[in-house]
């Protein structure tokens, strides 16, 4: 039994399994430039993701309200941790590496720029054993990206 | 596992399901996942295998011998639903895709023709949403009214409410789920249906989940319409049934249009077949409707006696091993309950319960089980769910608490 749960951890990673108990950046902003929700009707998930901006237009802060499963939670948590300080572009290119490495557990492709971060999101990778729970991950990454383009709603889709 | 004190031998009907033997993720199949959709006996992919590789053709219109095989193999089906749910006339029952299909069409052609704006449809406040939506398209195209008659917190029909709901006589339908997918509440027909007679109602019910596990009589419940679906009942998906009383089938315009359906066509005016066949539009789904003949026969073979006790037993060994888990919460606490339960476990999410489990072989539904008012009504968002089938046994449920337990000491 012991070994079967150990296989889980490819999964569900103590990082994984702390950001989920206790986000960091788990709350509503007190003063935020951009919102958007981000809604999976197929298993109930949803995010409200709050972004605060930098007079240059990185970002400040992010914050989220989430309803969801632990690896939903640690994803939006730790997507907020990794796009602060950020440009949109730079955030934008950042969720294009994590979509793949989700999808496919590596993203060989990605450009060196964005090596540190990525490799931050790294544990989130064993997602993509189960391809029902890729979304999980990826939905506060969409809600973040409607919020920057200026979109209320984002979908996991 | 053959110590049921009720005549059903459990060994041999686990070996009739060849996909019990397989292994999942290094670990023997545990799948209470059977709600959602059943395994099937050999004896079912044998009739549709076999009627590909003998006798297949169209249906209904060939008048060589492959056709007529096919067809005779087909309307076969129907004869075995008609006995199967003790329907007066086998012309009463109308084959679908689905339950879904079949409430749709009740609300098509007897809720857009035959209901009158001002009237009234009453469903329950535990429906799937295939009971649900489909009236709510009528209510928002038709004016017809859509009540909710609600549910105790024990997740049972609260029958004072749904008679007040009755009372001013607008009501015209009452459309209520057999069998919670979710509680794994059983409602009693009869006493719905006299209600609803009483009060000028006609009463429908979707029986999707029932069927499997109740010997099912339209006749003595006193029902107007009843819905199930193939797949559920260990049969091929694609096809259901929908049994109506033939006066009504009778008075019911067409639900959709084409070949098979009809009984002249011109341009300026056609008319339509016969029922059944006046609701089945286009080629049917024939190895289907073989396949299911095959599943009824199966399932009356062992007999609902057989298959109620057992899913009694299950039922009452699975709610006794859930309650030992500390931090469980079974949803609804009716006094007539069967093998669906669904429960949520501390804080842990009911999808990281269901991967969990999967890493034991074990396959669980988790989510809103397509009753989202019902989640609500009870608080939640999401469940997991574990439901069984004629081939579960008490040692797989053993399995499901005790992996149970190691997944809440892992979210600990």
């Amino acid at each position: 039994m012991s070994d079967t749960l150990g296989d889980l951890r490819d999964l569900y990673q103590d990082l994984i399994l702390d950001h989920s108990r206790h986000p960091r950046h788990g709350k509503r902003l007190a003063a935020f430039d951009a919102s958007a929700k981000g809604d999976n009707p197929m298993c109930g998930d949803r995010v409200e993701v709050f972004v605060r901006r930098n007079p240059d237009g990185t970002i400040a802060e992010t914050g989220f309200e989430a309803r969801g499963c632990a690896i939903s939670v640690a994803a939006a948590d730790l997507m907020a941790e990794t796009v602060a300080g950020r440009t949109p572009a730079d955030t934008r290119a950042l969720f294009a590496a994590f979509r793949a490495l989700v999808r496919s557990g590596a993203c060989p492709d990605c450009p060196p720029g964005i090596a540190a971060p990525l490799e931050r999101l790294a544990p989130l990778a064993g997602v993509h054993e189960y391809p029902s729970r890729v979304k999980c991950a990826t939905l506060p990454w969409h809600a973040l990206i409607a919020a920057l383009d200026g979109s209320k709603e984002a979908s996991s889709e | 596992m053959n110590d049921a004190p009720y005549p059903l031998d459990l060994a041999a009907i686990r070996a009739d399901f060849p996909i019990l033997a397989r292994t999942v993720r290094g670990k023997p199949l545990v799948f209470l996942d059977s709600a959602a959709s059943a395994q099937k006996p050999r004896a079912v992919i044998r009739a549709m295998t076999e009627a590909m590789e003998t006798q297949y053709a169209n249906v209904h219109r060939g008048l060589h011998w492959m056709s007529e095989r096919t067809t005779e193999a087909y309307e076969a089906a129907r004869d075995a639903a008609a006995q199967l749910m003790n329907a007066p006339d086998r012309h009463e029952i109308v084959f679908v895709r689905n339950s879904t299909e079949a409430l749709n069409l009740v609300a098509h052609s007897y809720g857009r023709h035959l209901l009158r704006p001002g009237q009234a449809v009453v469903i329950s406040a535990m429906e799937h949403h295939s009971n649900i939506i489909p009236w709510q398209l009528l209510r928002d195209e038709r004016g017809i009214e859509l009540r909710v008659a609600p549910i105790t917190d024990a997740g049972e029909l609260d029958m004072a409410a749904l008679e007040a709901l009755l009372a001013d006589g607008k009501v015209g339908l009452v459309s209520i789920t057999h069998m919670s997918n979710v509680l794994g509440t059983y409602t009693n027909p009869a006493r719905i249906a006299a209600l609803a007679h009483a009060h000028g109602a006609l009463a429908m019910f979707d029986g999707s989940q029932a069927i499997v596990h109740r010997a099912v009589d339209v006749q003595a419940m006193g029902a107007d319409f009843y819905a199930w679906t193939g797949h559920k009942l260990y049969g091929p998906t694609g096809i259901g049934v929908l049994w109506a009383r033939r006066e009504l089938l009778e008075a019911m315009p067409p639900f959709l249009g084409g070949g098979e359906m009809i009984s002249s066509v011109t341009y300026e005016r056609s008319t339509w077949a016969a029922v059944p066949h006046k609701f089945e539009a286009g080629t049917p789904a024939i190895l289907e409707g073989i396949g299911l003949k095959a599943a009824i026969d199966y399932v009356r073979a062992i007999g609902y006696p057989a298959i109620a006790a057992h899913e009694a037993a299950l039922t009452e060994h699975a709610l006794a091993r859930l309650a030992e888990i500390p931090g469980l919460t079974v949803l609804g606490a009716a006094q007539d309950r069967g093998g669906v339960v669904s429960f949520t476990l501390d804080r842990a999410h009911a999808h990281d319960i269901a991967t969990l489990l999967d890493r034991f072989g074990i396959a669980v539904r988790a989510g809103h089980h397509c009753a989202e008012p019902l989640m609500h009504r009870f608080g939640v968002e999401s469940t997991a769910r574990a439901s069984f089938g004629l081939y579960t046994t008490t040692g797989e449920i053993d399995a499901l608490a005790e992996a149970l337990l190691r997944v809440r000491e892992f979210f600990a």
